[in-house]
């Protein structure tokens, strides 16, 4: 084979053009962001509210790493919210009545988290019944379900241990550093210096291949703003009370699901599912499996969600949960999923979601109400799947 | 005598790509006037202008309609001037009856509410004239595509149509039904009415046009007219290539060597209908190096034989014996069945064949991602390697392996899937229908990689509907009627009235076919049977 066929640089402005779509969401972000902080003067990149940003959201960004795989199969699932409430108020009858420790406890929920997924899904794969009208009778079964074994009431506290879960912090190795918190900002320069470690990697092997990468100027700039963006925010969280354990937990999944979706031979499968189910079954793809374990998963994810949420709050509530479920589609589509399944990254999706809870809290910081708080929530997601569409079909 | 349409120097640019450029185009009172060409020359983006879905103003040049200039805002004003286009994805909706389709847009009504009494009355009548016996409150989705092109013609006449446009009508017909619509053009030409014909399918074209237009690259090359006599295939086919293809089919020396795949008993059941027997327990075996062609009528079970065949894709109570290399097969899935060294290139590329939004890197490895894997981790490198020499070696014309699928052209298209199948190193190919909708040029291409096939050790088989093509390609020709073999013929002796007579023999045993010739077009058509 000739490598020449494979050496087809494009221009700058080309490379920019083909990408728009992926920095493009990135720099809606950024906007938002610096719009906020401007508007409510300081106030949402400070290190406490910042902080809280992430508590607030984590549940969000975890279930639209379930939800993307359901919609890249080209499915939905309106149960999610109420499977987190409901697993949620598990967790406080297993742990808080039955005084059952909270590991056993917890990895119980995770495994009730499958078995509901495993359900609808077992449905929705192999008896062909639209996901739609399946997880809309899960919405309303595990709903009442919560409130069932809730008997109406709001069952706490949970135990200190459970608690940290969602509003622990890691633990700090340097004595006495301050106001600082070392540990923190050390993880997040290593983590930043790993990123960029492993770009470089990436491109240098790329290029002995002889395989079109992007121009060498874009990709210098790429990397300092990421390694700037990633040290200034661990720097920011590192100034209040350092990483939270839920923040951990939720770069280490978003690490993996990214890596599972672009590089594995299981993700590859999936986007094909969804992109032409019939031919993905034609080149011998188990399809109905597939999409069999995407709703395991999701229902795993919502049951990890559910737990944060109750552990973040202390008690569970019958009112757990609701609305979940559109915060977690929104944040997907607005990442630019395609609702015809087959298309959608992680990234986005996890994009998405802090567009959405940047949004919500500064407009609360703002005074604004709940209203048109979601008056606004609702344009900017029709706004975004628009400008998405133009987009495609311009190109 | 005045011209019924004229088209003079239309030029049509699509962002920088010149797409249309001066092409004229005259079309007399009651004639039949065909449009050929490769794909991409520009035939549909003329049609496209006809008919205002590019109103006037985003093309250059002028249409004359009946010595007037016209200019169309949109389809409703060429249709007013009874400018009807059919095109080749049929426009009918499945879930309503013929009648409701006919009268879709207009239906006869008083003060807005539908008089069902007319709709029906008329329906009836303009199914008698495009001579379709069916029920006007039948549902669409219950008869044949055969059937369907005839309501579609039905829905032309209720505008009264006074030129109608039919892009590609007989690709997914078989031979009976394209002969039944093509008289009804020549009853409609008697009538007065014109038509522009847009078909691959030069031996129809050549059967009933009044003249022929052909387009190459956005530009006339020619208009010949047929009246001194018909005008030669081949003459068609080198205007349209700007080449000469001395011979349309190349050349092969077949070494063919023992069997590699045989079925035995084969027999399959619907799948709906488990008492309907689909495939009635078959005999059919390949050699290597060998193609054998299977020649058939739409309906008459090869796409059913072949995809029961390939890991039980379709139907039920599946029973028989298959052996690959001499030992038992097990092709219960599609992975078993690739993974016994089976490959089946589907009929319908965009619906069965490929990811449409995945670029043709992600379409090549599909099949066989393992190989390109380690640890069920893509090799990336790896992967664009595998795809890059495919893109090379099957000559896929594309900027690059990155380019998304859906914006290949149809001979594109089909090379992906072959390569798809190829990467997955198969000891037996399946190509149903392996050149519909492509162009002369990119047909002989995918002849040529075909004969590789074979002359490297494999066994062959093609499905097709075009006989000159297995006449042409194979070195066997099995031929399948009602889910049986009827008859068996050397590539070297089959001729298109032998396979037509082997089928009609059996056929006319049947009860509900006794029309005897095999041309009329009062023949049991496709989508006919129960």
């Amino acid at each position: 084979m000739s490598d020449a066929a494979l050496k087809e640089k494009p221009s700058h402005a080309g490379f920019l053009k083909n990408n728009l779509r992926e920095y493009g969401m990135m720099l809606s972000l950024f906007a938002i962001m610096i719009f906020f902080e401007v508007v409510t003067n300081g106030t949402l990149l400070r290190p406490l509210n910042l902080t809280n940003l992430v508590l607030q959201n984590s549940y969000i960004v975890i279930m639209a790493l379930g939800m993307l795989l359901v919609i890249v199969t080209g499915h939905i699932d309106l149960s999610v919210g109420s499977v987190a409430g409901f697993v949620g108020a598990v967790a406080a009858v297993l742990i808080v009545k039955l005084g059952v420790p909270w590991v056993p406890a917890t990895l119980i929920c995770l495994l009730l988290g499958a078995a509901i997924g495993a359900a609808q899904g077992y449905w929705v794969a192999y008896f062909k019944i639209p996901s739609f009208i399946v997880t809309l009778a899960g919405m309303l079964v595990f709903k009442g379900l919560a409130l069932a074994i809730l008997a109406g009431q709001s069952v706490g506290p949970f135990p200190v241990e459970f608690q940290k879960l969602s509003s622990g912090f890691i633990p700090e190795l340097v004595p006495d550093a301050g106001t600082l918190y070392p540990t923190s900002l050390a993880i997040g320069a290593v983590l930043a210096l790993a990123l960029v470690w492993q770009n470089f990697r990436a491109r240098a092997r790329q290029e002995s291949h002889g395989i079109e990468t992007e121009p060498y100027g874009f990709f210098m700039l790429k990397n300092a703003v990421f390694f700037a963006v990633i040290v200034y925010f661990a720097y920011l969280i590192a100034s209040h009370r350092g990483l939270p354990n839920v923040l951990v937990i939720m770069t280490a999944l978003v690490a993996l699901y990214g890596f599972m979706t672009t590089r594995t031979v299981i993700g590859r499968q999936i986007y094909a599912v969804g992109g032409n189910e019939k031919a993905a079954k034609l080149s011998g793809i188990k399809t109905e499996r597939l999409t069999f374990l995407t709703f395991v998963n999701m229902g795993v994810l919502a049951a990890l969600a559910g737990l944060i949420f109750a552990a973040r709050l202390n008690t569970a509530t019958p009112k757990a949960g609701l609305g979940f479920e559109l915060d977690v589609i929104a944040a997907c589509f607005i990442g630019g999923a395609s609702a015809y399944g087959g298309v959608g990254r992680v990234g986005g999706a996890v994009i998405g979601a802090l567009i959405m809870g940047v949004m919500n809290n500064g407009m609360s910081i703002l005074g604004i109400g709940i209203d048109y708080q979601q008056v606004i929530k609702g344009l900017v997601l029709l706004g975004a799947v628009c400008l998405d569409v133009y987009n495609q079909k311009r190109a | 005598m005045n011209a019924l349409l004229e088209m003079r120097g239309i030029s049509k640019n699509f962002t920088g790509v010149k797409a249309l450029s001066g092409v004229d185009l005259t079309v007399e009172p009651g004639e039949i006037h065909a449009l050929v060409g490769e794909n991409g020359a520009g035939k549909s983006t003329l049609m496209k202008v006809l008919s205002g879905v590019h109103p006037h103003g985003s093309y250059e040049g002028a249409i004359l309609f009946d010595g007037e200039e016209r200019r169309f805002r949109d389809v409703n004003d060429s249709e007013a001037l009874g400018i009807i286009i059919i095109h080749q994805e049929l426009a009918l909706i499945p879930l309503m009856s013929i009648a409701e389709n006919i009268f879709l847009t207009d239906p006869p009504a008083r003060f807005g509410v539908i008089d069902r009494g007319a709709v029906h009355r008329r329906s009836k009548e303009l199914l008698a004239k495009v001579g379709l016996d069916e029920a006007p409150d039948t549902l669409i989705t219950n008869i044949g595509v055969g059937k369907q092109q005839l309501v579609e013609i039905a829905k032309a006449l209720s505008k009264k149509v006074r030129l109608l446009i039919l892009d590609e009508p007989t690709a997914s017909l078989s031979e009976k039904d394209s002969a039944a619509l093509l008289d009804l053009l020549l009853e409609f030409k008697a009538q007065g009415i014109a038509s522009i014909l847009i078909s691959h399918k030069l031996n129809e074209v050549s059967k009933v046009a009044d003249r022929i237009t052909v387009l190459r690259d956005g530009r006339t090359v020619d208009t010949m007219d047929c009246s001194e006599g018909a005008v030669e295939e081949d003459r068609i086919i080198r205007k349209m290539v700007d080449r000469d293809l001395e011979h349309r089919y190349p050349k092969r020396e077949p070494h063919i060597g023992d069997t590699i795949f045989r079925v035995s008993d084969w027999s399959v059941f619907h799948p709906q209908h488990a008492d309907r027997q689909m495939i009635r327990n078959v005999d059919f075996e390949v050699k290597r190096g060998e193609i054998v062609g299977i020649a058939g009528l739409m309906g008459a079970g090869r796409t059913e034989f072949a995809m029961s065949i390939f890991g039980r894709s379709y139907g039920q109570k599946i029973t028989g014996r298959a052996e690959i290399e001499g030992r038992e097969a097990d092709l219960s899935t599609v992975r078993r069945a690739v993974d016994a060294g089976l490959a089946y290139v589907t009929e319908d590329r965009k619906q069965l064949g490929l990811l449409l939004a995945d670029d043709i890197r992600k379409n090549i490895t599909l099949a066989n991602l393992a190989a390109v894997a380690s640890a069920n981790v893509v090799d990336d490198v790896k992967e664009l390697k595998v795809a890059a020499d495919y893109r090379t070696r099957m000559r896929i014309r594309s900027h690059s392996v990155y380019q998304e699928t859906g914006k290949l052209s149809g001979g594109n298209q089909q090379k992906v899937v072959l390569s798809k199948w190829l990467f997955t190193d198969p000891k037996v190919l399946i190509l149903d229908e392996p050149t519909r909708g492509i162009d002369v040029g990119a047909k002989y291409e995918i002849y040529c990689i075909i004969n590789e096939l074979a002359d490297a050790g494999k066994g062959v088989i093609v499905i097709s509907s075009e006989m000159p093509e297995l006449i042409g390609i194979c070195d066997r020709i099995c031929v399948m009627n009602e889910g049986a073999f009827v008859g068996e013929f050397l590539g070297s002796e089959a001729t298109q009235e032998k396979i037509m007579r082997a089928i009609m023999r059996q056929t006319d045993k049947g009860p509900a076919f006794s029309s005897p010739a095999p041309s009329s077009p009062a023949l049991s058509r496709e989508g006919e049977r129960p």
